[in-house]
C-alpha cells in the first residue's frame, strides 16, 4: 500500500482542476473493472457487479480533489499572486515550494517581504496570502508565456515514509481514501453479493460536491464516505485520535446508526482496530452530502486519522488505512451470508 | 554538479565536518597545505610566488538549522534554532535529523483546529516540534541522540531563468566559489579559509583571522536580495541578476572606502556586472576579520540570495560568475591594493 500512497498522493489535482489526474485513476481502477465512467462534474465511478441480478447497490466513495492555491495575477517583475483554493493554512505558506500548473508544470517557491525590511510587530504576526507572491525565477514575459491567471498550483513537498510505517506528504487528505478504494477493488476475487460502486468524487473540498452528484446518478442502497479525521498532536488532542488506532467509525445524525453498527460487528468479528468518532452534526465529510442525495441514502463515514491536516506534511499510520480497507473488505464478504441486508 | 553536492550535505553551524570532507577532496589536488583547526575551519595554504605577504580569502562552510535539545513522551523531538531562522519559514517543512539523515516534519496542528489569535500570530518555537513517526520517547531515542543536529530537507536544482535553489547557498555559493579560485597561482601565499559557525556569531573566522594573520582579506558571501513582491524598488537591498555585490558597510564592518572603491572600479572596467549593497543591515566573517590580530583591511564580495536563511533560497548563476571573476582579479591585481 506504500507505492500506492506514494503514487496517489504524489497526483496533483485541486478541486476544480481533477482532470489532471483523473485519467490517472480512472486506469488504476480499470485493472479490476471494466465498467468506469465519469460523470458530468467529472467523478470516476468505477462499478463492480454481482451475478445476482437483484442485488443491493453500495457506494463506497472517497474525494479525489486536493486543497490548493490559484494564480490571481502576474506582477510587473514576474512574481505571482495568488488565491486559495479549499482550506489552505497561511502559515504553512512562507518559504514554502509549489509547483504551477500553466502550459508546463513550472516549480516556485513563496516568498514574503525580508525580515529586516519588517517591523517587530510585524513579524510577530503571520503573514496573509495577500502578502506572498510566487518567485519562479523567470522575468514577466517569460512566465507570462508560460502561466495565466487561473492556472491552478499546488504544494510541491512529496511524501516520504518516516519510521515505524508512517507516511507523510501533501494530499493524503484524501488520496488515502483512494488508496483504499483500490485496495478493496483488488481483493475482491470472489463474487459479491453487492452491486459496488467505487467513486472518486470531485470537489469536496469546496463543498461535498462531487459526492453529491455521484450519489444521485448511482442512487444506492447505502454508502460508505471514507476520509480522514484529525490526528493527535502535541499540540491537540481534543477531536483527534492517536494514529495507529485503527480505523474511526462515525456515529452521529450523519450516519445511520443500524449500518454503522454493522461496521463495529464486522469489525469486531475479524479483530479489525477500530476507534468510535462521535460527531453532533456536520461530519465535514462528503458523508454529509450523500446522506441527503435522492429520497436519502444511509449512510456511514470510515476514517483515517492524519497529523497535520491540510498541510504538506500530513502524517498517517499506513496501517489505519490497510484496516479501513480490511473492514470494508469483509463487510461486502459477510453481506448476504450472516446478515440480512443492510441494518437500516 | 559540486555546487549541488554542496548545498545537499548538511552543516549547521557547529556540525560542519561532512561538508568540510566534500570541501577536501575538492581542494586537495590544488592545495599546497591543508590545515584543520580545533574548532573546524580548514584552511588551504595556495602558495605564492611570493611569500613575504599573506593574503586571506574566507566563506564559510555552516549553514542555519537546528539542535534536538529534547524528546516528548510520544516521541516527538523538541529543537532550539541554530543560527537566525524566521519561525514562520519552519511550519510544514521537511527536514532530516542527525548523521543518518532520519527523515522528519515540522507539524502543527490543522487550521480547522486553531482558534484566531492562533491562526494569526507566529508561534512560539518552543512550541514546535519535529515528527520523525517514532512510537515513543525511548522508539526516538533509538534514532536520534539529544544534540543531534537537523537541517531543512530541500533538493538544489536549476529554476526559472539561469537561477538556483537549494538551501545552504548561503554560503555554500562562497566555497564553490573559492574552490574556483584555489585552482590558479597568484603573487602572494593565499590562504583560503572554509570557516565554521558564522550563523552563530563569526566565530570560525575570528579564530581563522588570528592563525593566518593575513595582510589583506576578501570575504566571499551570499547577501539578502529584497526585490521581491511586496517591497518598493528603494527598500532593494541588492536585486538578483544585477551582478556581484561590494558591500561598503554593514552592522559589524565598515570596509576599507579605498578597497570598495577598487573593486566597484575594477569591476566596471571589466565589464563585470557589479552593485552595491544598498543596506547597511546583515554581517558576515568580515565583522571578525578586520578586527583580528593588529586589524586587517577586510573587504567582501556577496551573491544576491532570495529568502536567505530559508528552506529554500534563489541565486543567479550569472551572479556566482560576476562574484567569481571579480575576486580573480583582485587576487591577480593584489599589488594594486595590498
Amino acid at each position: 500500500m506504500e507505492e500506492l500512497l506514494k503514487e496517489l498522493s504524489d497526483l496533483r489535482g485541486i478541486s476544480g482542476f481533477e482532470y489532471r489526474i483523473a485519467d490517472e485513476i480512472e486506469k488504476r481502477f480499470r485493472m479490476y473493472t471494466d465498467d468506469v465512467h465519469r460523470d458530468a462534474l467529472g467523478s470516476v465511478i468505477a462499478c463492480k457487479k454481482s451475478s445476482d441480478p437483484h442485488a443491493l447497490k453500495l457506494m463506497i466513495e472517497a474525494h479525489m480533489d486536493e486543497i490548493g492555491l490559484m494564480v490571481k495575477d502576474i506582477d510587473e517583475n514576474g512574481f505571482i499572486t495568488f488565491v486559495n483554493i479549499g482550506g489552505v493554512d497561511p502559515r504553512i505558506l512562507p518559504a514554502a515550494e509549489v509547483i504551477i500548473h500553466g502550459t508546463r508544470d513550472i516549480p516556485g517557491i513563496i516568498g514574503a517581504k525580508p525580515p529586516h525590511l519588517q517591523g517587530a510587530e510585524e513579524s510577530k504576526k503571520s503573514v496573509k496570502i495577500n502578502d506572498m507572491a510566487i518567485d519562479t525565477g523567470y522575468s514577466r514575459d517569460a512566465i507570462a508565456d508560460i502561466v495565466s491567471i487561473g492556472d491552478s498550483i499546488t504544494l510541491a513537498q512529496s511524501a516520504g515514509v518516516l519510521a515505524n510505517r508512517r507516511f507523510s506528504g501533501k494530499t493524503l487528505d484524501d488520496r488515502a481514501g483512494i488508496a483504499v478504494l483500490l485496495e478493496v477493488l483488488r481483493n475482491i476475487d470472489f463474487d459479491p453479493a453487492l452491486e459496488l460502486y467505487f467513486v472518486a468524487a470531485v470537489q469536496e473540498e469546496v463543498g461535498l460536491r462531487g459526492a453529491k452528484t455521484a450519489a444521485y446518478s448511482i442512487a444506492p442502497d447505502a454508502a460508505i464516505a471514507i476520509d480522514v479525521c484529525h490526528g493527535v498532536t502535541p499540540d491537540n488532542a481534543e477531536n483527534a485520535f492517536e494514529i495507529g488506532s485503527g480505523t474511526v467509525i462515525s456515529i452521529g445524525p450523519n450516519i445511520t446508526p443500524a449500518f454503522q453498527k454493522q461496521l463495529v460487528d464486522t469489525a469486531q468479528r475479524h479483530n479489525i482496530r477500530y476507534a468510535l468518532d462521535v460527531d453532533g452534526g456536520d461530519t465535514g465529510t462528503d458523508a454529509w452530502a450523500i446522506q441527503v442525495a435522492r429520497e436519502g441514502v444511509p449512510t456511514t463515514l470510515l476514517s483515517i486519522p492524519l497529523k497535520y491536516m491540510h498541510t504538506s506534511v500530513e502524517t498517517i499510520d499506513i496501517a489505519d488505512a490497510e484496516a479501513t480497507a480490511a473492514l470494508i473488505l469483509e463487510f461486502i464478504k459477510d453481506f448476504g451470508r450472516e446478515e440480512e441486508g443492510f441494518c437500516c | 554538479m559540486l555546487l549541488k553536492r554542496l548545498c545537499e550535505e548538511n552543516g549547521v553551524s557547529g556540525n560542519e565536518e561532512a561538508v568540510r570532507d566534500l570541501i577536501y577532496e575538492e581542494l586537495r589536488r590544488y592545495a599546497d597545505e591543508v590545515h584543520i583547526s580545533s574548532i573546524g575551519n580548514m584552511i588551504a595554504l595556495k602558495k605564492g610566488r611570493s611569500s613575504e605577504k599573506r593574503v586571506m580569502v574566507a566563506a564559510h562552510m555552516d549553514e542555519v538549522g537546528f539542535i534536538i535539545s529534547g524528546f516528548t513522551d510520544q516521541g516527538y523531538l523538541k529543537f532550539k534554532k541554530v543560527g537566525g531562522i524566521d519561525t514562520r519559514v519552519l511550519i510544514s517543512k521537511k527536514v532530516t535529523v542527525g548523521p543518518q539523515k532520519i527523515k522528519g516534519v515540522i507539524g502543527m496542528k490543522a487550521i480547522h483546529l486553531q482558534k484566531k489569535e492562533e491562526r494569526e500570530n507566529v508561534p512560539e518555537v518552543q512550541t514546535l516540534f519535529i515528527d520523525i513517526g517514532a512510537k515513543n520517547k525511548e522508539d526516538a531515542q533509538n534514532m536520534v541522540q539529544l544534540g543531534d543536529y537537523a537541517a531543512f530537507d530541500t533538493e538544489f536544482s536549476a529554476f526559472g531563468d539561469g537561477k538556483y535553489k537549494g538551501k545552504a547557498l548561503d554560503d555554500r555559493a562562497g566555497c564553490a566559489v573559492m574552490l574556483d579560485l584555489i585552482k590558479d597561482t597568484y603573487e602572494y601565499d593565499t590562504y583560503f579559509c572554509f570557516t565554521v559557525q558564522e550563523e552563530v556569531g563569526l566565530r570560525g573566522a575570528q579564530v581563522a583571522a588570528n592563525a593566518v594573520k593575513p595582510d589583506i582579506a576578501l570575504v566571499l558571501e551570499t547577501t539578502t536580495c529584497s526585490d521581491v513582491h511586496g517591497t518598493e524598488p528603494h527598500e532593494y537591498a541588492t536585486q538578483l541578476g544585477k551582478g556581484v555585490v561590494v558591500t561598503f558597510m554593514d552592522m559589524r564592518t565598515i570596509m576599507p572606502a579605498e578597497l570598495v572603491d577598487w573593486l566597484y572600479r575594477a569591476a566596471k572596467e571589466a565589464q563585470i556586472p557589479v552593485q552595491y549593497k544598498n543596506t547597511t543591515m546583515g554581517g558576515n566573517d568580515a565583522g571578525a576579520i578586520h578586527v583580528a590580530g593588529h586589524g586587517v583591511r577586510t573587504a567582501a564580495l556577496s551573491i544576491p540570495c532570495r529568502y536567505l536563511h530559508a528552506p529554500a533560497g534563489v541565486i543567479a548563476e550569472s551572479d556566482m560568475e560576476a562574484m567569481k571573476n571579480l575576486a580573480a582579479l583582485f587576487l591577480r591585481r593584489i599589488n594594486e591594493v595590498i
